[in-house]
């Protein structure tokens, strides 16, 4: 264990533009599959007809699928068909729809748990349904919904580290290289990357508790 | 139209990796029901060290990603002399990763019985392992059912990072197959139709089960 | 109804059918296949209105628009195209080729840009345009002539075996039922291997990278590629050596998309200079040691 040179000061800085890469990824995406999450979700919740059901079927092939195999999928077999994305921008695809179809359920399970009662007293009270849809289910499903979906971040967070295989620059890519010098440096280096994977996630779902525990 | 040639020619060869991702899979599911119910009971042990030991353990393996702790053990563990295949490195890893989200998962549902039960079953004379095992862990099994069965869900999914560190299983065929025979769309479908035989009807069931448990209450 | 014994059967008949899959089924035979024509190839070019020098394709007139030359190298193999973690520098001998032909097609060697290729990549990126060419180590053969074309010759290697200081294997026939060897996914060195032994067990990553971080690890008892990069390898770790002679020829070519003959023309002639004003044996004796053959 070569914990001195494992830790020099350009294999440090290579490892953290590592993770800087993966934050960037993570960041986009949960954003991308935040919105394209709920907007789905919510459509299949809506049961519009046409949409919802092709929806349905898009959210259920996307949830049933190895992400590993949607990420080569973007990159390596889209082409194929005439879609070129880069490296960083499948990684960005791959995960939000993953994601997103992940989030579309969460969604619309969490609407769905809002009682029909409320909804029937809203309507009857003499709210549209995109009114009451506005103003009494998306809240409280929302304040609902903020536990599965921190912890589809943390996933989403985690899940960047399998686009190495498409050559995308992050952590573990960046780690691998600075292991390729020497196998001593294995160990300090794994440890470094799983210290720095667990305190963002770990502080993800710190501010997940406190999040929830405003809403509620 | 994918070219089914493909999937012809290279029969033999996605069924064995269709084959090593249903044993991997259930050989996983199994380890981490089992260490995750440890865990869990672990967890929720008075027993100051065995608490510190079930809440680092999930704590520590549940934020960070499936890919690190294969990696280790593949690259790491011959450093202490131990060398596992890449397939038992994968399931292995599997089992451990899966096991933190199952500990939780059961954790929740103990946590869901009543402690009266508890106190009535130790009051009648039962020792804490006899109440864990016939009293509490079956009730809080109906808790536990549906974020179970997703985790289950998760696992199959995940079993495909197998594919990364040569475990022979359909990930692993399938991206050999595609780079030497550059028929990178066919053969990534006929993976993925390959996959959606074990998920869907996972998925199904787990909807199922949700329903038949959300009835009976 | 979903009973316990239900659920039970399904698993047991589940694993029975996984363990009687994963036990068929030959993983020598994946090399063999010549697959038929792959989807995904380009057709024939039909490239009309070609470029100046003999030949067609676009990429040549794009380039010189462009002002810069964009080149798929490996950024995980010593001596031809690695990643320095210090300055994130790609440095090698194919960089080095890369640089020279960049100044010869631009006339400034720094017009160029370089992206992260492995073998099984490289194909795919020059397809979508999104390198010019490929210049990673990549074998002449039959096979990829029909995907690509393919420049003169720019080095001659061979494939052969690397192992640790002290192992038993002292040549290709020492490669028997049991022994494990380590490849890269898409190279012609797992081909090759599997038609010089088939009952070796064959361990494929996804680059150079992994597969000696895993000889490192002792996951394998060796890694076979072309003996250029296994050389790179002995430089990185002294306790790895490389072992026999080569068994196969493993000949070099600057790969560019099919139909580009004009851009092939222009390179092969540049290639030609560069052998006779010098810069190529300059390059070789930089990364290899020795003079070229």
């Amino acid at each position: 264990m070569d914990i001195l040179h494992a830790f020099s000061p350009d294999n440090i800085r290579f490892i953290f533009e590592g993770f800087y890469m993966t934050l960037k990824v993570a960041l986009i995406s949960i954003v991308l599959s935040f919105v394209v999450g709920c907007i789905a979700g919510t459509i299949r919740y809506t049961r519009l007809p046409v949409i919802s059901p092709i929806l349905g079927v898009l959210v259920e092939l996307l949830r049933n699928l190895p992400l590993l195999l949607i990420i080569f999928f973007a990159r390596f077999a889209l082409p194929d068909v005439g879609i070129k994305l880069g490296v960083v921008n499948s990684a960005i695809v791959a995960l939000t729809l993953f994601e997103g179809a992940m989030i579309a359920e969460i969604v619309r399970s969490g609407l769905n748990s809002i009682d029909k009662g409320q909804i029937e007293a809203a309507r009857s009270s003499g709210l549209s349904y995109m009114q009451t849809l506005w103003h009494i289910v998306l809240p409280q499903g929302l304040r609902r919904m903020v536990p599965p979906l921190v912890s589809q971040f943390i996933s989403l967070l985690k899940d960047t580290s399998l686009a190495v295989v498409i050559s995308l620059g992050e952590l573990m890519h960046h780690a691998k290289i600075v292991i390729g010098q020497s196998y001593s440096y294995t160990i300090p280096i794994l440890l470094l990357v799983a210290v720095l994977y667990f305190l963002v996630n770990y502080a993800l779902s710190l501010a997940a508790r406190r999040l929830e525990t405003r809403l509620v | 139209m994918p070219d089914f040639s493909i999937f012809t020619d290279y029969f033999p060869i996605y069924m064995k990796g269709f084959g090593n991702t249903i044993v991997a899979s259930i050989i996983a599911l199994i380890g981490s029901f089992v260490l995750g119910t440890i865990i869990a009971v672990f967890r929720i042990s008075s027993v100051k060290l065995l608490n510190w030991i079930g809440t680092a353990f999930v704590e520590f393996i549940r934020n960070i990603p499936l890919l690190l702790v294969v990696f280790v053990f593949f690259y790491g563990l011959p450093s202490v002399g131990v060398t596992l295949s890449g397939f038992v490195c994968g399931t292995v890893g599997l089992t451990v990763y899966t096991a933190s989200f199952i500990a939780e998962a059961i954790r929740a549902g103990i946590m869901s019985v009543p402690r009266g039960q508890t106190e009535a079953a130790q009051a009648t004379g039962l020792t804490y392992i006899q109440t864990m095992r016939y009293v509490v862990l079956p009730q809080a099994v109906k808790i536990v059912i549906p974020p179970l069965s997703n985790q289950f869900l998760n696992l199959v999914k995940n079993s495909s990072v197998l594919g990364v560190f040569a475990g022979f299983d359909l990930m692993y065929f399938g991206d050999q197959i595609a780079s030497e025979t550059y028929a990178t769309f066919d053969t990534y479908v006929i993976v993925a139709l390959l996959y959606l035989v074990l998920t869907l009807p996972l998925s199904y069931m787990a909807l199922r089960l949700e329903r038949k448990l959300a009835q009976t209450g | 109804m979903i009973s316990k014994k239900w659920v039970a059967s399904c698993f047991t008949f589940l694993l029975a059918i996984g363990f009687v899959l994963s036990g068929c089924g030959n993983t020598a035979q994946t090399g063999g296949g010549a697959a038929s024509a792959p989807a995904g190839s380009p057709a024939a070019s039909s490239a009309p209105s070609g470029t100046t020098a003999a030949g067609g394709g676009f990429a040549l007139d794009d380039i010189k628009k462009r002002g810069k030359l964009v080149v798929g190298v490996k950024y995980d193999t010593k001596l031809f195209g690695l990643k320095n973690p210090t300055g994130g520098e790609v440095e090698g001998f194919d960089v080095d080729m890369a640089k020279a032909l960049a100044k010869e097609i631009l006339g400034d060697e720094k017009k160029i840009e370089l992206k992260e290729v492995t073998s099984k990549t490289r194909i795919p990126m020059l397809e979508n345009k999104e390198i010019d060419m490929i210049i990673a180590t990549m074998t002449i053969t039959d096979e990829r002539k029909k995907q690509v074309e393919f420049s003169d010759v720019y080095f001659k290697a061979g494939q052969s075996l690397l192992v640790k200081k002290g192992s038993p294997i002292k040549g290709i026939a020492d490669i028997k039922k049991g022994t494990k060897v380590l490849a890269v996914k898409g190279s012609t060195s797992v081909i090759n291997i599997k038609a010089k032994s088939p009952d070796a067990t064959i361990l494929e990553f996804d680059n150079y990278q992994d597969a000696f971080s895993a000889l490192k690890a002792g996951q394998g008892d060796t890694l076979t590629t072309d003996n250029a990069i296994l050389y790179g390898m002995m430089a990185q770790d002294k306790n790895y050596e490389v072992v026999g002679e080569p068994f196969t020829d493993e000949p070099y070519g600057i790969a560019m998309k099919k139909g580009e003959t004009a851009l092939q023309s222009t390179v092969n002639e540049a290639l030609k200079k560069l052998q006779s004003n010098g810069e190529y044996k300059k390059i070789y004796e930089k990364w290899i040691g020795q003079s070229p053959s």
